[in-house]
């Protein structure tokens, strides 16, 4: 099992960004997200967040909701959450759960701690779960051996920052722009000052997420993050397909494309 | 400058966000409330609380509050004594607080106006709001219209077919009204996306929330703007009867109009408390709205409390005839007033309210909200229970103007 602390401490050998994935489990069909996650590897990311569908995705975008809305038509369930994270990490790649906080405090947060971590996932990213709401997840994840994450906003007050980055193992999510998921024109002025603002409060390392979705983004983002975040911009290729050889074949050609500019 | 004699709201009547249940920190009514939210929310979210706080305990705040409740929603609303209705509640004498007199025809009014001083307070120029029913909708773009503030709602495309006319109204007023069409297309959906809006704009938006579900301190605000309704009603019974009232009934979707009459009871012992959720095609059909007396504890638009989910943590659909109510999460605060025992709450069918409904009008010439005909409903049966020497309160939240169109469908008028 190939662990965050790993992965980062390899790019920086390389001097390097780590170049972070995200695709929701159950689009566009579970073995299909397993496929596509495994081609992303291949092809060049570091770090694969298997998005955990549910109904209600107050942060995301319409790519990642249509993504969301599809994995959930297709009855997907954290027992296939669960097996996505399994045949992911075979691929080598750090593997984390993305989720809105509900499905774990429905399932039971030991239980989902347990059960990841013997998935061979390495940690969770919680969006919309506050340090403040945070006790009995960090416990459980502790106990476990599992890593977690946690966002920063450009609209966090130092405050926020250090007791968001506080509760991070693993990496912090600095989210570039004010807004949901999904790629964009240009990534987020605020992005690199919110990464400067971060790095005295944290003791691991910062990656950046929202908004990017090209090579020369992903350079951008790497002159001053540790890693950088993508997943609009795949789930975009995947819907754009006609079918599911051209889409892998698609994702495969966008991760090169990041990770080549992760490494310019 | 002080509090005029005879004002109807003082400083004692705003609690405070933070207040409420056994508050062992700011937001929390026992285990539930809090903030389940995007860190980027949190700044815009301790904003708000701060400067409410701050508001609160301003008379220049109170008294604008105040002079906006007299002249502009029409307050004090009357309570009307129903006697030819409560024949069929057993004889039990039954007292309706009058919402549906204020202006834009439901409770709504009350919290807008609060919430849209507030605003101004806060230096934005833009309100966002989700609606169901389209009453707090009409309600938001009506206040914006009066204080000049931009104004975007966002309602389920489903929603906006049943409320055609409350869309229409909204336009009126200047609002853009944004169908949203994600989802099961309702009020749960119109919520996600006015969220989307506010962490998108949070510069130059306050997010009107309508209802005292959502993150801390929007509970506690909405309530506490809401909060006139009890506080009104608890006089007025008081000097009609002489005593206060032996149950006091609201209907109970998010339960903004359910914690404003009641919540000025809480400490008065002696008074039952009853709420009632929309039973939609019944309770062992699975279409309904019973986040209460059906769901479980999970975490849903910001709070932890009630929620219909399923056993993954999903949120199941509701169904209701009344948009208002078609809601599958409810307010903190009433998840905390059902585990403490201090309230209960009950399903009513969408048959016993139209029954109710229609039985309103033809008693007393009184065309209720089918919101408000959950808590008549509810109220009849309490009645029959209580006995005749009962005083039964009902929160007549709305007018049922904009329920026209179903009512035809469903009585072939």
């Amino acid at each position: 099992m190939t662990t965050l602390a790993t992965v980062f401490e390899k790019a920086r050998a390389e001097n390097r960004a780590a170049l972070v994935g995200y695709l929701p489990a159950g689009f566009p069909t579970i073995d299909g997200a397993i496929a596509a996650a495994t081609a992303m590897v291949e092809a060049g990311c570091d770090v694969i967040e298997i998005g955990l569908p549910y109904s209600d995705p107050l942060m995301d975008g319409p790519t990642i909701q249509d993504a969301v809305h599809r994995a959930l038509e297709n009855g997907t369930r954290i027992a296939d959450v669960m097996r996505t994270v399994e045949g992911v990490a075979k691929s080598g790649a750090a593997t984390l759960v993305m989720t809105y906080w509900n499905p774990i405090d429905r399932y039971g947060a030991e239980r989902f701690a347990r059960d990841l971590a013997d998935a061979g996932g390495v940690g969770t990213i919680t969006p919309d779960l506050t340090p403040e709401e945070a006790g009995p997840w960090r416990e459980a994840s502790a106990s476990a051996g599992i890593d977690t994450v946690f966002l920063v906003a450009p609209s966090s007050t130092e405050e926020r920052i250090a007791i968001v980055t506080e509760c991070c193992t693993g990496f912090v999510y600095a989210a570039s722009l004010m807004g949901v998921t999904g790629a964009r024109e240009s990534v987020g002025a605020a992005a690199a000052g919110l990464v400067e603002r971060t790095r005295p409060h944290a003791k691991v390392p910062v990656c950046v997420g929202l908004g990017v979705g090209t090579g020369a983004q992903a350079a951008e983002v790497a002159a001053y993050a540790d890693g950088v975040i993508v997943g609009s911009a795949f789930i975009r290729r995947l819907l754009d397909a006609p079918n599911e050889q051209e889409g892998l074949r698609a994702v495969r050609e966008l991760a090169a494309e990041l990770a080549e500019g992760v490494r310019r | 400058m002080s509090i005029s004699e005879g004002t109807l709201i003082t400083p004692a009547d705003f609690t405070g966000a933070g207040s409420g249940g056994d508050v062992s920190e700011r937001g929390k009514f026992g285990v539930f409330g809090g903030r389940y939210v995007p860190e980027a929310l949190i700044p815009a979210l301790d904003e708000v609380a701060a400067e409410y706080e701050k508001a609160r305990t301003d008379l220049a705040f109170i008294r604008e509050f105040d002079h906006l409740l007299r002249t502009y929603a029409g307050r004090p609303t009357t309570i009307t004594e129903v006697p030819r209705f409560a024949e069929q509640a057993g004889g039990a004498r039954m007292l309706l607080k009058r919402e549906d007199l204020t202006h834009t025809g439901a409770h709504k009014i009350n919290n807008v106006l609060g919430q849209a001083l507030l605003t101004k307070r806060l230096g934005k120029s833009r309100v966002i709001a989700e609606t169901g029913a389209g009453q707090h909708g009409v309600a938001t773009a009506t206040a914006a219209a009066l204080m000049g503030l931009e104004c975007v709602i966002y309602m389920g495309a489903v929603d906006c077919e049943r409320q055609a006319l409350n869309v229409a109204r909204m336009k009126l007023l200047g609002a853009r009204v944004v169908p949203v069409t994600n989802g099961s297309q309702t009020l749960k959906d119109a919520i996600n996306e006015a969220f989307r809006d506010w962490v998108t704009n949070v510069d130059s938006t306050h997010y009107l929330f309508g209802t005292v579900a959502g993150p801390y301190p929007f509970p506690g605000i909405v309530r506490d703007f809401a909060r006139i309704i009890g506080v009104e009603a608890r006089r007025q019974v008081l000097e009609l009867t002489g005593k206060l009232p032996d149950a006091v009934c609201a209907a109970v979707g998010g339960g903004s109009n359910a914690i404003g009459i009641m919540h000025v009871f809480i400490e008065d012992e002696g008074v039952q408390l009853h709420g009632y959720e929309a039973g939609g095609r019944g309770a062992e059909t699975g279409e309904h709205a019973l986040t209460l007396t059906q769901g479980s504890i999970g975490v849903l638009h910001g709070s932890r409390t009630y929620v219909l989910q399923d056993d993954e943590g999903q949120t199941i659909e509701s169904h209701s005839i009344s948009a208002g109510l078609d809601y599958p999460g409810v307010g903190p605060e009433h998840a905390w007033l059902k585990d403490s025992g201090r309230a209960t709450y009950h399903g009513i069918t969408d048959a016993e309210a139209m029954d109710a409904f229609a039985l309103l009008a033809r008693t007393e010439g009184i065309i209720p909200a089918i919101e408000s005909s959950h808590a008549l409903a509810g109220a009849l049966k309490l009645g029959r229970d209580l006995g005749p020497d009962a005083t039964i309160l009902v929160n007549l939240s709305g007018r049922g103007d904009k329920d026209m169109g179903t009512a035809m469908k469903y009585f072939n008028l």
